[in-house]
């Protein structure tokens, strides 16, 4: 432990005084570097608008109240259809990601030179993805509408519960495996018994994590055209009518929050 | 244990051990099931699915893989750029702010350290913040802060207040209690309680969640700009316009290529600080 001399007397130091300079020098360019990249972010930036928004605020606050609540007959179709996007978004992903993650968990895959770094390279590509650009190709591709958001949706989850789900079988209690072994069981049979067994609930929580986060991301998918509430949304905002749009994100903001109730009841329910 | 009996053809009786099932009543299992089939075919009935549209579609599809398989990274090249700029400097920024200001947050939202009054103020803020998705912000943000690169600045700074100052305050809630009531012992006050109890147990799991964000935040910043809040999300959105496949593929493989760096960097400073 590194002590300090002084006329008081001596006292106790976390670091020696080399690595504190080098600490703060550390630091010291980490400052640099936000402040850096601050100049060069805010080089176009118009601060007449900045400077503006306060009166900006009060204004589309005043427009967007009363909200035109005789709009909500309109809204729960929609609505529903983005229930299903996340829904079944969802469901298409997890046929795709359990076998993904099998391919791609270390104790379970079947090459590690071959399929297991191009499992991971699926993971981490939709991984990186956001839904919404999922969203902005697909509905070039396949064109508006909801099958375009549940294709993005499922897309965007792959990546996210398949690398959950191989983390969570490469921490699975070997014992078992182990036990299995010694029985002759085959790769299979130790995957239905041993493995699955062990992996249900983590691939449960995931689940419904994943469904109460799609549910958030479906709600704005509308904005590229694909379906659900967004595309109101989007037409609100498009024509400025925000007493609309006040409606409209008072009902998304109910069914997220209800979305994160059912998730977290559930998961304490099956768990 | 689930075991059933099983009589052989010559008169035997053997056990045979079978897996137990996920509900051990009957008429749940079944009822499960039927409410599964019943809402999947409501559901996929809802949806209207325009096939002449999709199958027209496929050429493009098509196009869009050819486009990843020979990216153009040359032609658009100063745009690409430009984003890459402005969603890496956007992502920096709003990480380090969102950082600062989340630990406030966090402490004001934890039941066990503050008082009624701030911990209901900052639970809205978070609440708020994680409700709605980022996108949705960064368009009220562009409509009072006028288009470009600080509007997507506050977006990400708000989600990320949202992010770390939740998972701030329930890891404060979890903290080991002695620490704490040891130090008010000594009759500390509430600023020395925070340093010397609070600050230690949550300090190493802070850094590695900060650096996580940082992860997310620039996955978010390729999406802001679609509304108009900077960064490369804009020139991706104009490649998909234009139907400019092969620089839409290569703008996406960079995103993967940074987002893939930006993890394995991550990943290696926490395992140095842990």
């Amino acid at each position: 432990m590194p002590i300090r001399h002084k006329p008081t007397g001596i006292y106790w130091t976390q670091r020696t005084t080399a690595q504190e300079w080098i600490r703060y020098l550390a630091y010291f360019l980490g400052v640099l570097l936000v402040v850096f990249c601050w100049q060069v972010m805010t080089k176009d930036t118009l601060w007449v608008f900045v400077t503006d928004a306060p009166r900006q605020a009060v204004d589309i606050g005043s427009r967007m109240w009363p909200p035109r609540w005789s709009i909500l007959d309109r809204l729960w179709g929609p609505l529903l259809e983005t229930i299903h996007i996340a829904t079944l978004g969802t469901l298409v992903a997890l046929v795709f990601a359990i076998p993904l993650a099998f391919l791609a968990a270390n104790n379970t895959t079947p090459s590690r030179r071959f399929v297991q770094p191009v499992a991971l390279l699926i993971i981490v590509a939709s991984r990186s993805i956001n839904s919404l650009i999922w969203g902005l190709l697909l509905v070039t591709i396949v064109g508006p509408g909801a099958l375009a958001g549940i294709l993005a949706i499922a897309l965007r989850s792959i990546g996210f519960i398949g690398k959950l789900l191989y983390e969570g079988i490469e921490e699975i209690d070997r014992h078992p495996i182990e036990a299995l072994q010694s029985t002759g069981a085959s790769r299979l049979q130790i995957i239905d018994f041993g493995i699955v067994p062990q992996v249900m609930p983590t691939l449960v929580a995931i689940t419904l994590f994943r469904w109460d986060i799609n549910i958030r991301e479906s709600t704005v998918l509308g904005l590229v055209g694909a379906g659900g509430i967004g595309l109101l949304l989007e037409s609100a905002l498009g024509r400025l009518a925000w007493p609309e749009v006040s409606v409209i994100l008072i009902a998304i903001l109910v069914t997220v929050i209800l979305s994160e109730w059912v998730s977290a009841r559930a998961r304490s329910r099956l768990i | 244990m689930p075991l059933s009996q099983i009589r052989l053809t010559d008169g035997r009786l053997i056990y045979r051990w079978h897996k137990p099932p996920l509900f051990s009543s009957v008429l749940a299992r079944w009822l499960t099931t039927f409410l599964i089939l019943a809402y999947l075919l409501i559901a996929t009935d809802s949806i209207h699915v325009n096939w002449a549209r999709v199958a027209e579609g496929s050429t493009r599809a098509l196009r869009f893989i050819q486009g990843f398989l020979s990216p153009d990274f040359t032609s658009r090249s100063e745009d690409i750029w430009i984003g890459l700029v402005e969603s890496i400097t956007m992502t920096v920024t709003s990480t380090v702010a969102g950082v600062i200001l989340s630990v406030p947050f966090g402490l004001g939202a934890a039941r066990n350290i503050a008082p009624t009054p701030i911990y209901a103020f900052c639970r809205a803020v978070i609440a708020l913040a994680r409700t709605f998705q980022e996108v949705l912000i960064a368009i009220f943000f562009v409509a009072l802060f006028g288009f470009g690169t600080f509007a997507g600045f506050l977006t990400l700074t708000l989600s990320t207040i949202g992010f770390l100052g939740k998972l701030i305050a329930e890891d404060i809630e979890e903290i080991d209690d002695r620490p704490l009531q040891a130090i008010k012992a000594t009759g500390a006050g509430w600023w020395q309680m925070v340093n010397y109890a609070v600050w230690p147990q949550i300090h190493p799991r802070l850094v590695g969640l900060s650096i996580y964000r940082f992860d997310i935040n620039f996955r978010e910043s390729a999406v802001v700009g679609i509304v108009g809040a900077g960064g490369i999300g804009g020139t991706l959105n104009t490649a998909m316009d234009r139907y400019e496949y092969d620089s839409a593929a290569a703008i996406l493989i960079i995103i993967i290529l940074i987002v893939l760096a930006a993890e394995y960097f991550s990943g290696f400073i926490r395992k140095r600080i842990q």
